[in-house]
């Protein structure tokens, strides 16, 4: 494992909010017919968890799974289960109709951390998206833009927030992050 | 002289003395000016020149409307031209310089053109430029550009930070005057989400100046209870010092945050631009005041009546000590009666109404024992560079003198007209109102969003309603409406304001003053005080057939410049509609479009610029390439090597170094950017043989194919390697910048035309690192980091095998874009900078060279392999570069197959790829044409072919090229003239396209 780097390798950056590249982060791609309990349960296995509805995500721990589109879903797991966890959906989905592949290494993935009004303005500067409590709560996904690329956002609890981007445009998305919460240019929009 | 009053400025802190400089003269303001403020604090009246006629110019107006006020501000990487005396808030150490004059402010030469202002009428340029036609360009343009134009265009690079800011809200209230702050009470109080933006740094408006009382407090009281109200609740953000600067589809609107501008050096932004997405949205964005249009208006001195108000009330200036107050209507008797109050002079009001009875305002300024002469009006007035005096004469004649009056500013008000800007953004309609002689918005044309209802509502003056108790009235009714609309009722109905001002009596509409004014007075009332338009220019355009009123402002250039018509337009298409004798609906008003006033170019950038200008791809390998010499090339948002350069080296030599190296014995290029889409279902082959020109589902597990994609236009889009991976799974290389299109081009087809097909698509392109090892040397290389068996046997040409690489999970693929044995071997992304370091240290023994971009083009050149974007064009199909091997003849249909049988594309006469051999080893200029016999219809030479790879090839020696040429295939050996731009041609032989390996022994080994 002394050989895998993930894109950044852990870069951080202190500003209004903390931000970090999160290193090795294990992600599947699941496609199938979402309401086939086949693949439903092929998914909860894989993904700890129950399978979430459109536009959530649902996490247990270091597992989870979120909901990508109609046919979609990002199972996440620590980056060393992959393939164990990869092995058990194509044996349970023998058969049916389905892809199932590691994206692991396409990705990058940071998390936004400090005060919750904070975390959620700093994507609001980039992300076309309402950031507000009301409307963007923790459990909820969204595949998004982040100014020029395409990104994805949750927020795993209160005060943090995960993104994911492609692996080419790592530094790209870092430097958005860190330039939009740079100190002193707080914008007080929530509260 | 003006300067500051002793006591007032309810906005100043004057505890807080602040220091600025203009034109290099010290000067010093206080907290809370603005430099307009600021400047006539400090008697400097005299603040540009003009546009055209360089006439000595001061400021009109107190806010987003000034016309005149631009000046320079700051020095060097801080410098910014034209930026608005009226709207930029005084900070210490500010440095401005006035525009548009030389030598000096004082001494402009440029003022003769203000002597020859009757020979450089309306459209004098067009009239006058037009021939001969050559000298436009050298001549005319060169000159004219020396002497017009405001600003001078900053050098330096910016040092200052800007921001975007993504909101949504239920109803945003543009303009924190009462009217939107009684509108933002009353939505807010349904339990919407509001707000509410404010271009300047206080809440109010001019309401505090104009006086009256809200349910018996002063208006001031009102305002700071209702902010404090808004403030506490939850669901109202406020925001000051940013500006609605327009109005867009579906409720979007920017807001322009000056956030810095008024605290340099601060950290933060300077500007962020806010990008609001509004259920709905209240324009509650004032009126401005119109200027009167008589000789002399534009002389420094000559106000708004408004702006004069303001200047004594919120700043403690006072403009002049004697003020002659012109007017059609009651508001500007408030200005007299403010400086009388002061303690200032005021000779007279000049009131070009006749009323039978008094109003209550005029019975005030007259009990103050000002003389009001009613039917009264200017002639002209006194002075140059700041006034002197009035000239008075009856509004009903042509302006003889009855009168001078001696004063040193004049208060002018001819009405007032909504803001209907924002209103008007997203297509709002107008309709004239007779009694305040405005356009104001038509409520039953709203702009409409998706539904076809409307989304805007405008509240308050620049809903036409002028009055305080009825501005707040309207405001609340239309508060209330906006959160309805937006889906909220309220729990309780909340009372609304009620607002107590004096009654007035019915303005006048004036247009040109005095009305019989003759062409000498019309030529010096100006309109348009930024780009010298006058009464008289309109005229002409008129009755020399500019009747719309949009063609009348293009050749007058009326309202063109950077405050957009704000005081001129409705005067002006008064001035049109009245020489075209016909009602002013009828002209109408031209367009408004954002943004409302200027906003920085900088600020609609946001975070994009530097290293966040745009997204910049990286390979796993980046950093070695960037560390060991890399010269980039950009490849779509992508960085690849062109090639690695050494000390010493010219990009030449090191290109020649790394195509002999992997020729001779080991090359490794990065393909970590090549598309590589994982297609999968009991469907796929199918798929793929409707996708590809070829047969794909008949390949083997475990082989790879080369194949072409085509538009269903027949035209080649795309090629690449297929590896079949098991019985329903692919995996498709696509060229680098082909990745996502092509993606996207399968998801379509899937989702749109065989949606009932068992496939689907990923696109993996970035799980991968990719490394092609290439030369002789490659297996060898292999063979020291792996124990599996890599022979020719069991990896043959056109196979793949997983494999185990210096410990890591690898794919190789047998597959050789160069003619060599060659290897793409993919690990996953987060271990390709090992596999990458690994390599080159297994291959050290073997001179492992790493090779860019153009090593790999011209090794591919030299075996006669096409490439996407050289070959094709986008016009050219895949029999045109003799690919027909790679086109099924078997298959029933393939994107593109009818396409290709139609008549165009079978005719012989299509271009086809030769290779093309220069005589004298030169190198072939890229895409020239080889010319033929005669010229066309146009007179230019028949062309019968054209270059679309040309390289030096080092294995050669020399220049080799591929081109499509008329017959190409059929002609070997005939020779082609290729004319350069200096007119020498180039002579190259048709030859076989292959010119290295025809037998492809190196690769096949």
């Amino acid at each position: 494992m002394s050989n895998t780097v993930s894109a950044l390798n852990g870069a951080s950056a202190s500003g209004y909010v903390q931000v970090h590249e999160m290193g090795l982060q294990g992600m599947i791609t699941l496609r199938g017919d979402l309401s086939a309990k086949k693949l439903v349960d092929a998914a909860k296995t894989a993904g700890g968890t129950n399978v979430p509805g459109r536009g959530h995500i649902a996490l247990s721990g270091a597992h989870g799974i979120a909901w990508m589109s109609p046919d979609e879903l990002l199972i996440l797991t620590p980056y060393d289960e992959v393939d164990a966890r990869l092995e058990g959906i194509t044996s349970k989905l023998a058969g049916t109709h389905h892809l199932a592949v590691n994206v692991s290494d396409a990705r990058a993935m940071f998390a936004v951390s400090g005060d919750d009004a904070l975390v959620r303005e700093t994507l609001a500067k980039l992300c076309p998206v309402d950031m507000s409590a009301a409307a963007f709560a923790p459990g909820q996904f969204r595949r998004t833009r982040m100014a020029q690329v395409p990104a994805a956002i949750w927020l795993p609890e209160t005060g943090e927030a995960r993104v994911i981007c492609f692996r080419s445009v790592a530094q790209y998305v870092f430097d958005l992050l860190k330039g939009a919460s740079l100190a002193g240019s707080e914008v007080g929009y929530f509260r | 002289m003006s300067t500051r009053l002793a006591t007032g400025g309810r906005l100043l802190d004057k505890s807080r003395q602040l220091k600025f400089a203009f034109n290099g003269k010290q000067l010093r303001g206080f907290a809370g000016d603005t430099i307009a403020s600021a400047l006539l604090a400090n008697d400097q009246m005299l603040i540009g020149r003009s546009f055209k006629y360089h006439r000595p110019r001061g400021v009109v107006a107190s806010g987003a409307e000034e016309p005149n006020g631009l000046v320079g501000m700051g020095t060097d990487d801080s410098f910014e031209p034209n930026q608005r005396v009226t709207t930029t808030e005084l900070y210490d150490g500010l440095t401005a310089s006035s525009q548009n004059h030389w030598p000096s402010l004082e001494f402009d030469v440029g003022v003769i053109n203000s002597k020859l202002s009757r020979f450089l009428p309306a459209g004098f340029y067009y009239k006058t430029f037009m021939y001969p036609r050559a000298f436009w360009k050298h001549v005319y343009e060169p000159i004219i550009r020396q002497s017009a134009g405001l600003g001078k265009a900053p050098k330096h690079r910016d040092p200052d930070t800007y921001e975007h800011f993504y909101a949504f809200t239920d109803v945003l209230v543009i303009g924190g005057g009462v009217a939107g702050l009684t509108a933002a009470r009353a939505a807010a109080l349904t339990g919407a989400r509001v707000m509410v933006i404010e271009q300047t740094a206080h809440w109010g408006g001019r309401a505090p100046v104009d006086g009256g009382s809200v349910d018996g407090q002063p208006v001031d009281t009102f305002i700071t209870e209702i902010v404090a109200q808004l403030d506490a609740m939850d669901n109202v953000t406020l925001r000051t010092r940013t500006m609605g600067a327009g109005v867009y589809d579906h409720g979007y609107v920017l807001g322009y945050e000056r956030v810095g501008d008024h605290q340099p050096g601060a950290a933060g932004p300077r500007h962020r631009l806010w990008r609001i997405r509004a259920t709905q949205i209240v324009t509650a964005t004032g009126a401005i005041e119109r200027p009167l249009s008589f000789a002399g208006n534009d002389v420094p001195g000559v106000m708004l009546a408004s702006a004069v108000r303001d200047y004594a009330v919120d700043y403690g200036v006072s403009v002049g000590d004697r003020t002659v107050v012109v007017t059609n209507n009651d508001d500007a008797y408030r200005t007299a009666i403010t400086l009388k109050k002061l303690g200032l002079d005021v000779p007279a009001i000049l009131d070009a109404r006749v009323t039978a009875q008094d109003s209550p305002l005029m019975t005030e300024a007259k009990g103050l024992g000002i003389t009001v002469m009613m039917g009264h009006a200017i002639s002209s007035v006194k002075g140059g560079k700041r006034v002197t005096g009035v000239a008075v004469c009856s509004q009903a004649g042509e302006g003889a003198v009855l009168k001078e009056i001696a004063c040193d500013a004049v208060a002018m008000s001819g009405g007032w007209s909504p803001v209907v800007h924002l209103w008007s953004h997203c297509g709002g309609k107008l309709i004239w109102d007779e009694a305040t002689a405005a356009f104001r918005p038509d409520a039953s044309k709203a702009p409409t969003g998706a539904t076809g209802e409307g989304f805007v509502l405008p509240a308050g003056a620049a809903n036409g309603v002028l009055h305080l108790g009825a501005v707040l009235a309207d405001s609340d009714v239309a508060g209330y409406a906006a959160a309805k609309a937006a889906g909220f009722t309220p729990k309780k109905p909340a009372k609304a304001p009620q607002g107590n001002a004096p009654d007035e009596a019915q303005m006048m509409p004036v247009w040109m003053m005095p009305q019989g004014a003759g062409y000498d007075k019309r030529s010096k009332a100006w309109l348009d005080y930024q780009n010298d338009v006058k009464v008289s220019d309109v005229q002409l355009a008129a009755r020399e057939g500019f009747e719309s009123v949009e063609h009348a402002k293009r050749y007058t250039t009326l309202g063109m410049a950077t405050d957009q018509g704000k005081l001129s337009n409705i005067n002006g298409l008064a001035i049109l509609s009245d020489t075209l004798n016909q009602p002013i609906p009828q002209t109408g008003t031209t367009t408004f479009r954002p943004p409302y006033t200027p906003i920085s170019m900088a600020s609609i950038a946001g975070e994009a610029r530097d290293e966040r200008f745009q997204p910049l791809r990286r390979t796993p390998m980046y950093d070695w390439h960037a560390e060991n010499g890399a010269y980039w090339e950009p490849v779509g948002h992508w960085r690849r090597p062109y090639c690695y350069q050494r000390a010493g080296e010219t990009i030449e030599a090191a290109v020649a170094r790394e195509v002999t190296a992997t020729r001779e014995s080991l090359g490794l290029l990065d393909a970590s950017t090549l598309g590589k889409l994982m297609v999968k279902g009991p469907d796929a082959g199918k798929f793929l043989d409707m996708l590809y020109t070829n047969m794909m589902s008949t390949l083997k597990p475990g082989r790879c194919r080369y194949g072409l994609m085509c538009n269903e236009n027949g035209f080649l889009i795309d090629d690449g390697v297929v590896a079949r991976i098991d019985d329903e799974t692919f995996l498709c290389h696509t060229t680098t910048g082909g990745a996502e299109s092509i993606h996207g081009h399968m998801e379509e087809w899937l989702q749109t035309e065989w949606w009932d097909w068992n496939v689907y698509v990923a696109n993996l392109t970035e799980e991968y690192a990719q490394i092609a090892v290439v030369g002789p040397r490659a297996r060898d290389t292999l063979a020291k980091l792996t124990g599996d068996d890599i022979s020719a046997d069991t990896l043959p040409f056109m196979a793949w095998a997983d494999i185990t690489l210096g410990g890591m999970q690898a794919r190789a693929y047998r597959i050789s874009f160069s003619g060599e044995l060659s290897y793409e071997i993919a690990v996953k992304a987060s271990e390709g900078r090992a596999l990458w370091d690994a390599l080159l240290a297994a291959g050290a023994e073997y001179n492992a060279t790493t090779y860019g971009t153009e090593a790999l083009h011209i090794m591919r050149a030299e075996k006669g392999f096409i490439m996407i974007g050289d070959e094709t064009d986008g016009t050219v199909i895949p029999q045109d570069l003799g690919l027909g091997w790679a086109i099924s003849k078997k298959k029933e249909d393939y994107l593109g197959k009818r396409a290709q049988a139609r008549s165009h594309m079978t005719d012989p006469k299509r271009w086809k790829l030769v290779g093309l051999e220069t005589l004298d080893g030169s190198v072939l200029p890229d895409g020239a044409y080889c010319t033929a016999d005669g010229t066309n219809d146009n007179g230019q030479r028949n062309v019968q072919g054209r270059v679309t790879s040309t390289y030096h090839s080092p294995t050669l020696g020399r220049g080799i090229a591929m081109g499509l040429v008329l017959n190409g295939p059929d002609r070997m050996g005939d020779v082609l003239e290729f004319p350069k731009v200096d007119g020498a041609a180039i002579k190259a032989k048709i030859v076989d396209p292959v010119f290295f390996d025809r037998e492809g022994e190196k690769q096949n080994v």
